[in-house]
């Protein structure tokens, strides 16, 4: 009947809640899941992309284990998620690096360390130990145009596997595309991504130790969400000076790449090990235990972005810069690269989730009554 | 055991007992609240509920519309026939309406109503997340007061003199001591967990029913109180059963085992005769009665049969029907006669009279000729597949409780009031609910006379 054990696990979950509701109104699941009966795999993907793991529904389960009925819908979403990242990577033959992401992350992050460090050494050896200040310092480690090339591929291989990705996903849960080109669906849908308006227990908020709502994982997903877009953003109005204003990095403190960069560095340095520290303290009972390697690697990932980032532009007038330079395109390297074989692509199948609710919100027809 | 004698001692830890401990904590008393369940089952029945009923002069953010005191009285009277006590009964429904106000400032969240079930959404306050979400806040704010809160603590005696409490035998974990307190609350809900009991009442049958809530629910407390001279309240040999699936586990199957379709379809006993009219009325004002009539089949089992033109016209439920192609098979895997089966449907769907279905009004599909009849919703069984859910009486909660006054104060055999013994929450319901249910009444009784309980419990105690 179902492709694995997790997606039988989902169904025989989702039937209970099915016939109960009472989490109706913590989040977009429960009224998603009332319009079906049955649960086939692509439902199944979907409720679980949906879901935010907000933890809310298990402590309010009066079916939780140990109850016989054994209802963790949290875990069983998180475990059918995981499972969907992988089953709709793109190529296909590189979905066991989800199952093995620490070290495939960590082999590719010292593989581009060790490459821009030999680049930059055969660029011009007597280059790399000596302190550069002035427009163009950068370059003189590695030319504009190299990183643009260098940068440019992988990031365009990286969107080419993600968009294959999401391909693959919306025709796995069976929407039309035409939902995914309505204006109207794509802004409710930024709006409830943006405000991570289901990472709040129905208004209670979210559980992640035990039943009481005191978890701040939204919030560090801001800091970190919007300090990774703050950062993405610095990167291309740099793009726009280079070759629009002529204006060659690095540039003064208080100009605009600077400021995102800072900006988004800091709200990614204090973002992710707010996110860690949650991922360390969750009640192992929601705890998706098999795939908190990738998990954290992609968290980890982030902290360094950010880390090297801004050492990089602190240490910017010293010795160091080349090394630390060197170490942050590594890094920044490595993240896109691997953007489509890890955690990075929850954002995108939520996303694609809540275009698709967005659009069943509008049809939520009523359902037979039941008395009490 | 170490010694605590607190001020308020609670037996129970479901909504009556959490609203008792809380108020009696916020009316300066220190208060220990003994729960027989372990943490996980704390609170009874409470944790499998979902909504309380409330009047109100006007619709709210969560309520459709307005549910005036005399509206909510009617309701009470009608569903009971009569059998409630008037002063009482109003005195609850006019402090239901602070009341919701009360327990919300004690953190519980309520939501618009769910779906399916909104024909409820003008007079019951539905809590976000359910009765367990609803519990958890209850216990973090008394906990976060100061009440001091024991797991797997069952009350096994109580030392009463004079109508004057003294102590609670406590048991936990097979460790036995003596709990002394200035007052006390019962506030432990019914005893329809206790099978011996329930046999008392109902004879051998009771063993069959199926047990909706709490296995802890064993009604302990209520027979010590009742045997050291409290009056009683209630009728002792009733209980409200609806017909749950016969699949459900023995205790604790809550809500989800609950089945739509009796409306749809005819009920057949053990013998495949039907022995009902299934289309009396709509549902919400007829699925309490079910219980009853399973009760009083052999064996207390009968099966719901329909055919596909009904399979979506209610609720999921947890298991799935049996199916068949046919009735005979139908009835094969259903251990009943087959040839009996057929003759009982064949005659059915003979004496359906053709009209228009509407599963929304009372319709003109009935059947004529036929006893018992079947009044609307009548449409023969012809469309392969054929289903059957197998249902069981399940009980919801028992009715026998100790009387009280408009203070929750127990009044005792001799007529006297008890100095400092209050009930509150199923324990007690009888008092306004002697007969009947009105959906969502459990909660305001356990809320209302819970606050009411534990502000006088802390007064006398302080006193
Ligand atoms: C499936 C189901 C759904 C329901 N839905 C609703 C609804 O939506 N709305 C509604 O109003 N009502 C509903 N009811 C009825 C409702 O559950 C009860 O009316 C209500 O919970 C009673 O509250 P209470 O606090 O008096 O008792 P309970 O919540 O049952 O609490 C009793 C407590 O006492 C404890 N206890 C028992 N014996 C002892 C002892 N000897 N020592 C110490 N502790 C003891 C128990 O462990 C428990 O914690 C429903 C009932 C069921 C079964
Ligand atoms: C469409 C946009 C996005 C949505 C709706 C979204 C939502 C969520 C949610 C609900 C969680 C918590 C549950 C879980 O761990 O899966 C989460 C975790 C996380 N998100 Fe996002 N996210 C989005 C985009 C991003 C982006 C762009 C980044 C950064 C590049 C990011 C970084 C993280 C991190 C670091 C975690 C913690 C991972 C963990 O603890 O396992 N998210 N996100
Ligand atoms: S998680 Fe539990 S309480 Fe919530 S809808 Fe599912 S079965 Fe019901
Ligand atoms: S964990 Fe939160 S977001 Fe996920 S289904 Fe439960 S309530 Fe919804």
């Amino acid at each position: 009947m179902h492709r694995t054990d997790a997606l039988a696990e989902g169904d025989r979950v989702m039937t209970v809640c099915n016939a109960c509701r009472y989490c109706e109104g913590l989040c977009a699941v429960f009224p998603a899941m009332e319009m079906r009966r049955s649960f086939a795999d692509g439902d199944l993907d979907y409720l679980a992309n949906l879901c935010h793991h907000c933890g809310a529904c298990f402590y309010d389960c009066q079916f939780a284990p140990p109850h016989e009925f054994n209802v963790n819908v949290p875990l069983a979403l998180a475990k059918i998620r995981a499972q969907s990242y992988a089953r709709n990577t793109w190529p296909g033959f590189f979905s066991p690096l989800f199952a093995r992401n620490a070290v495939a992350v960590s082999a590719l992050a010292l593989a581009s360390l060790v490459g821009f460090l030999a680049g930059f050494a055969l660029a011009g050896a007597n280059a790399l130990f000596r302190a550069h200040a002035g427009p163009g310092a950068f370059y003189v480690i590695m030319s504009h145009h190299a990183m643009v090339v260098v940068f440019g591929i992988a990031f365009l291989a990286a969107l080419a596997a993600l968009a294959a990705g999401l391909a693959h996903f919306w025709r796995g849960i069976s929407e039309p595309a035409a939902t995914l080109a309505s204006p109207a669906l794509l802004a409710a849908a930024t709006h409830d991504a943006a405000t991570l308006r289901y990472l709040d227990g129905g208004g209670a908020g979210c559980m992640n130790e035990d039943e009481r709502p005191t978890d701040r994982r939204a919030l560090f997903h801001h800091l970190a969400f919007w300090g990774f877009l703050s950062c993405f953003a610095a990167t291309c109005v740099g793009t726009i000076y280079h070759y629009g204003l002529g204006r060659e990095a690095p540039y003064p403190w208080w100009d605009l790449p600077v400021v995102l960069g800072t900006l988004g560095g800091f709200g990614l340095v204090v973002g992710t090990p707010g996110l860690l520290l949650a991922r360390l303290r969750r009640d192992p009972a929601i705890a998706d235990a098999a795939n908190s390697g990738m998990e954290t690697t992609f968290i980890v990932m982030l902290f360094l972005t950010a880390l090297s980032g801004l050492a990089v532009l602190f240490f910017r007038a010293t010795p160091a810069m080349a090394v630390l330079l060197a170490l942050h395109l590594g890094i920044v390297f490595t993240l896109f690269l691997a953007f489509p074989y890890g955690k990075f692509v929850h954002g995108l199948y939520r996303f694609a989730a809540l275009v698709r609710y967005a659009r069943e919100r509008r049809t939520l027809a009523a359902t037979p009554d039941r008395g009490s | 055991m170490q010694e605590f004698a607190p001020d308020v001692l609670v037996a129970g830890g479901g909504n009556a007992a959490l609203c008792a401990a809380i108020a009696a904590r916020r009316a300066g008393a220190s208060v220990l609240v003994l729960e027989a369940a372990p943490r996980f089952y704390r609170g009874g029945n409470s944790r499998h509920t979902r909504n309380m009923r409330v009047a109100h002069d006007t619709a709210t953010a969560n309520l459709t519309g307005r549910y005036t005191e005399e509206e909510f009285r009617d309701d009470l009277l009608r569903v009971t026939s009569g059998a409630t006590d008037d002063d009482l009964a109003r005195l609850m429904i006019h402090e239901s309406k602070d009341m919701v106000h009360w327990i919300g400032a004690q953190g519980v969240r309520f939501q618009p109503p769910l779906s399916g079930t909104l024909s409820l959404g003008r007079t019951n306050s539905f809590f976000l997340g359910g009765g367990r979400a609803m519990l958890n806040a209850l216990y973090r704010t008394a906990e976060a007061l100061g009440v001091a809160v024991r797991y797997d603590s069952e009350i096994v005696d109580l030392a009463i003199d004079d109508n004057h409490f003294k102590a609670a035998v406590v048991l936990e974990n097979g460790a036995r001591y003596s709990v002394p307190a200035r007052a006390f609350v019962a506030a432990a809900g019914g005893f329809e967990a206790n099978t011996e009991w329930l046999e008392k009442a109902w004879g051998p049958s009771a063993g069959n029913f199926l047990i909706r809530g709490s296995p802890y629910n064993r009604g302990t407390v209520l027979k010590c109180l009742l045997e050291k001279g409290a009056a009683e309240v209630g009728d002792p040999t009733q209980c409200h059963a609806v017909a749950i699936d016969a699949r459900a586990p023995k205790f604790d199957g809550g809500i989800i085992t609950r089945l739509d379709c009796v409306v749809f379809g005819i009920v057949v006993n053990r013998h495949a005769e039907r022995f009902s009219d299934e289309g009396e009325d709509i549902w919400p004002k007829r699925y309490a009665i079910w219980g009853r009539l399973v009760a009083a089949q052999p064996d207390q089992i009968a099966y719901i049969l329909f055919d596909a033109r009904a399979i979506t016209l209610f609720m999921p439920s947890l298991y799935p029907p049996i199916q068949a192609d046919d009735i005979r098979t139908l009835a094969a895997r259903l251990d009943l006669d087959p040839d009996a089966l057929e003759t009982t449907v064949a005659g059915f769907n003979a004496a359906c009279r053709p009209g228009r279905f509407d599963p929304e009004i009372l319709d003109d599909c009935a059947t004529v000729g036929l006893v018992p009849p079947k009044s609307h919703w009548a449409r023969p069984l012809t469309t392969a597949p054929f289903y059957a859910y197998p249902v069981r009486p399940g009980i919801t909660f028992t009715y026998l409780g100790t009387r009280v006054n408009s203070e929750a104060r127990l009044l005792m055999q001799d007529g006297r009031a008890a100095s400092n013994m209050f009930a509150a929450g199923e324990i007690m319901a009888g008092n306004v609910l002697g007969r009947g249910y009105a959906a969502g009444i459990g909660m305001t009784i356990g809320s209302v006379f819970g606050r009411i309980a534990g502000t006088g419990a802390a007064r006398h105690a302080q006193d």
